[in-house]
């Protein structure tokens, strides 16, 4: 039977009916249109559904929406810089190149800002450990890699 | 994927509604496992009784003769960042570290690791080495189980019904006691181990003593290598030594074939894992970082 919940999303509050079973990137994508947020392996594998929960990357695809009551959920959709503008880490993946298809994009960055979001000067290596839980099939990820370093030497998160 | 949901404000009422719906309800804490079971059909619980509403399930804390205490709604991250944990139990973090991509850390549980008991666990073999045991409370009061002994089978627990997981306990580590556990997998932590290593002794570069020495990935459940631990015990361990244990562990191992590797290869890597970590626990400090290193990027 659906219940009614509440969500904190991008800053906004939402209610909404949902089944027990709905996952959190199911609702995110099918009740409340925020479809930045991808799909991919539905496992927690492939890192595309990642969002942030309270400041923490979360695979939302194996989330479940009741868990995440009450809780502050941000999107790729609710990332943004200064006056509307890009983030800086959107920024930094058009600047290098980081992006091919797409279709992975959202979660890296979403990775990419709670990476930094704890430690703010990571090394190459560092960069590429917080994303090993994220999968891209197009490009390879040296340009990830470079855009998420570029933007943390700029201070972009 | 079709369940009931329940959310128990205490453990007094989770016990009762495990009990009442024993063999229908399946325990979820961070559900990084439990949600990719249901997802393939796996398991088709009717309840899923969310155990994240319980207050005082989240700690990690040290009495005063340095045993620690880990509540079993802690996160393996919060296990992986704790400063004391580093400290006092450097092993626990490097095993916390290798399960999983960060945000699988930041859900999953540590009690949700260890009840889950998959063979591949990467938490259970430092900590059955380090001889931690398990605070269960269910409808018959409290008990303790050692770790060693909670895992019947792939998935399987001594859990009876009603029953859940409350604390991980582990005593202190002597002095000079230097522990490690190895993940061979191919992406790295966010990959199952293909073999998992744990290995943990005292010694102040005499004798090798209480040597423990656990796999992970290669057996029904996560197993000590007993033979192993017998060639290493109360010895000075040398090139030969580690050679014989190695072997030793190998041989006991009881590997399956699966997608992740064939049962021979699991074998040959026991052995090789199984060295590099006895290497890592006596104290010839360059060798062991070196090769830490090296399985750590994955470059083997």
């Amino acid at each position: 039977m659906k219940q009614l919940i509440k969500l904190r999303v991008n800053g906004i509050d939402e209610e909404l009916y949902a089944e027990p079973w709905w996952t959190l990137s199911y609702v995110l994508r099918e009740e409340l249109d925020f479809i930045g947020t991808k799909q991919g392996c539905e496992g927690g594998h492939c890192g595309a559904c990642t969002v942030l929960i309270d400041g923490k990357a979360v695979m939302s695809c194996i989330y479940l929406a009741m868990k995440a009551r009450g809780k502050d959920i941000m999107t790729i959709e609710g990332l943004e810089g200064e006056n509307g503008a890009l983030h800086p880490l959107q920024e930094a993946f058009i600047e290098h190149f980081a992006v091919q298809c797409g279709y992975c994009t959202p979660g890296m960055i979403m990775t990419a800002k709670a990476m930094l979001g704890e430690n703010p000067n990571p090394t190459e290596e560092e960069v590429r450990a917080g994303l090993s839980g994220n999968l891209c099939r197009c490009t390879g990820y040296t340009k990830i890699v470079e855009a998420i370093l570029s933007s943390a030497e700029k201070k972009g998160n | 994927m079709r369940f009931d949901y329940l959310a128990p404000p205490t453990i007094k009422e989770a016990i009762s509604l495990l009990s009442k719906y024993d063999g229908k309800a399946k325990v979820i804490a961070g559900g990084t496992d439990l949600m990719n079971l249901i997802r393939t059909k796996m398991i088709k619980p009717e309840y899923v009784v969310d155990i994240g509403h319980v207050p005082g399930l989240d700690y990690v804390k040290y009495d005063d003769k340095g045993a620690l205490s880990i509540g079993a709604l802690t996160t393996i991250r919060t296990l992986e960042m704790s400063a004391q944990v580093k400290e006092r139990h450097p092993v626990i973090c490097q095993a916390a570290a290798q399960l999983g991509s960060m945000a699988i850390r930041n859900v999953g549980t540590i009690g949700g690791n260890l009840c889950h008991a998959s063979p591949a666990a990467d938490t259970a073999p430092s900590l059955i080495a380090l001889g931690a045991r398990l605070k269960i409370v269910g409808p018959a009061g409290e008990r303790a189980v050692a770790l060693e002994n909670f895992f019947t089978g792939p998935g399987q627990t001594a859990l009876q019904r009603g029953e859940m997981v409350v604390e991980i306990q582990a005593p202190s580590m002597p002095p000079h006691t230097r522990g490690v556990y190895l993940k061979h997998s191919i992406r790295g932590a966010a990959d199952l181990a293909i073999v998992g290593v744990a290995v943990i002794a005292t010694s102040n570069g005499g004798c090798c003593r209480n040597v423990r020495i656990v796999l992970g990935a290669v057996a029904p459940t996560p197993m000590r290598a007993r033979n192993a631990e017998e060639a290493l015990e109360g010895k000075e361990i040398d090139d030969a030594l580690i050679e014989k244990a190695a072997q030793a562990a190998a041989d006991e191992s009881r590997p399956i074939t699966d997608v992740r590797g064939s049962a021979d290869y699991r074998k040959e890597m026991v052995k090789v894992f199984t060295r590099w970590a006895i290497r890592g626990v006596i104290p010839k400090e360059e060798a062991v970082n070196e090769t830490t290193h090296i399985i750590q990027r994955g470059e083997k």
